[in-house]
């Protein structure tokens, strides 16, 4: 309880801060509404928000899912072969430089209004981030522990599993937590530029009909289920590799 | 070539094939490496031949090339000139490098997982060496809770359990307390009469290698040459303050240019 206080007061010192610039006229509330009438849209308009954020939350959870595993598997390909490297490294960073609502349209096009071209997007935007981390995990094993393996006889695959992938591990999920909260703004442009529901193609139309207390709390709902990922990636991480928190705790005794 | 005026125990250079009694045969090795700032002699024309079943150290000065001496008999590096022969050789790292996502028997057990063995196969080999070597009661404990004695037993044994004829120690207890060490060594000792492979142990202590050993190479600093090898004829288990161990020692370390 005590590590929320913190945060909390940060928080309420910035929606303080924000009702009373809006409340004193500081900005229109048509532009900016105060806090206390997003509060109040989140309310009001909680049934058409929770049925979106379904839709966007499954795209999400779906999308990294997909990230993952293309990452997982473009990691070991760059890991296991230096030409792949020079061929698909540069390619890999431009890639992230295509803005979004550029790309979205055209997988829009290609794959239609439903779920894939939204988790092609999501896909796309946390793949960068979980193979840098996943290869910095695989580049970091001890050079010893690799000679140990070698008179051990284990070949490269076998050295892989296990040893470079476990230590990798850690990489993964830091990757994961970056990816979860890129995903998020993946997730609302490639709703903008096609879609049926969610909470970014709320975000598309609400504005047009002057909403801006309901956008607003869209934006609140993606930003809390941005934080919830997060937090429920790192504790996942906490169960699945003690071993990792370990090692920065270890001392000489 | 007797260096500074030191004329006992050279032993001649093997020039011969390897034969069923020598377990490693290296012959007029040298060893370059090229960095940024030009190249760095390792080794200077090694000779070495080593006994199956003999345990010998190797002792220097740090940068001496002992660990590049190690690494070439365990087949890790070629050299640039010479020959090398050696009998397979399983590697003993100075730090432990025990994998901390695995339980002490799981580490002990790697090399027979990595040979193709299940998991409950791999620890039924390895659990009789836990009584052994006085690590029963920890199999399920995982690196960061044991002590820095019991971790460099558990990396012993996941070497040993390679089941290669040579065991090559580089520095095994270089990153222990000098009251560890020591201890470790008394084992290490114990171990060795009673399993019977052929032991190369680098370290840079030279009483480590003077308890240990049968016979210790001192090597020179950077490029490594062989100055002299002693003989160790000395029954065991051997005592620190046996005046014949003492009198080994101080020829080694003054081999070594160290002060009296």
């Amino acid at each position: 309880m005590r590590r929320a206080l913190a945060p909390a007061v940060v928080v309420l010192a910035l929606l303080g801060a924000w009702e009373l610039y809006v409340d004193l006229g500081g900005v229109t509330s048509l532009v900016l509404p105060a806090p206390h009438t997003v509060a109040s849209a989140l309310y009001q308009d909680r049934a058409t928000l929770w049925s979106n954020f379904l839709v966007t939350a499954q795209e999400i959870v779906f999308g990294i899912a997909t990230g993952v595993a293309a990452a997982l598997a473009m990691a070991v390909l760059i890991h296991f072969s230096a030409t792949a490297r020079r061929a698909v490294y540069p390619l890999l960073i431009a890639s992230q430089t295509v803005p979004i609502p550029i790309l979205a349209p055209l997988l829009v096009f290609w794959l239609g209004f439903g779920i894939a071209p939204k988790l092609v997007v999501i896909a796309l935007v946390s793949f960068f981030p979980l193979v840098v981390c996943t290869l910095g995990g695989l580049e970091t094993v001890d050079r010893d522990l690799l000679k140990l393996m070698r008179t051990f006889d284990a070949g490269r695959a076998t050295t892989f599993r296990h040893v470079e992938l476990p230590w990798a591990l850690p990489g993964l999920f830091t990757g994961a937590k970056l990816a979860a909260v890129f995903s998020v703004i993946g997730a609302v442009f490639a709703e903008q530029a096609g879609a049926t529901g969610g909470l970014g193609y709320l975000l598309g139309i609400l504005p047009g009909q002057l909403e801006f207390p309901e956008a607003y709390a869209a934006v609140a709902i993606l930003s809390g289920f941005a934080i919830a990922l997060f937090v429920a990636l790192a504790a996942i991480e906490r169960r699945a590799l003690p071993w990792a928190y370990q090692l920065t705790g270890e001392s000489d005794q | 070539m007797p260096a500074k005026g030191v004329t006992t125990d050279v032993i001649q250079a093997p020039d011969q094939e390897l034969t069923a009694a020598s377990a490693v045969l290296a012959a007029h090795v040298t060893r370059t490496f090229r960095g940024r700032r030009g190249e760095v002699a390792a080794l200077a024309d090694v000779s070495l031949r080593i006994e199956t079943g003999e345990i010998v150290a190797v002792v220097g000065p740090s940068g001496c090339g002992k660990t590049t001496l190690l690494e070439l008999i365990c087949g890790l590096q070629r050299p640039d000139a010479g020959t090398i022969t050696a009998i397979p050789a399983a590697l003993m790292p100075q730090r432990d490098l025990l994998l901390p996502w695995l339980t002490a028997i799981d580490n002990a057990a790697l090399a027979l997982r990595v040979r193709g063995a299940g998991k409950a196969q791999a620890r039924a080999g390895a659990q009789p060496w836990f009584e052994r070597f006085g690590l029963a009661g920890f199999e399920r404990a995982h690196p960061h809770e044991l002590s820095g004695g019991m971790r460099q037993r558990v990396s012993f044994l996941r070497s040993l359990l390679a089941g290669k004829p040579l065991l090559a120690l580089d520095e095994p207890f270089g990153a222990l307390d000098a009251i560890t060490r020591a201890e470790m060594q008394v084992w290490l000792a114990h171990v060795l009469e009673t399993e019977g492979r052929t032991v190369l142990l680098v370290t840079h202590d030279v009483e480590e290698a003077v308890v240990l050993a049968d016979r210790v190479v001192v090597m020179s600093p950077r490029p490594g040459r062989i100055i002299i090898e002693l003989a160790i004829e000395l029954p065991r288990p051997r005592s620190r303050t046996d005046p014949a161990l003492v009198e080994l020692r101080a020829r080694a370390l003054s081999a070594l240019g160290a002060p009296a």
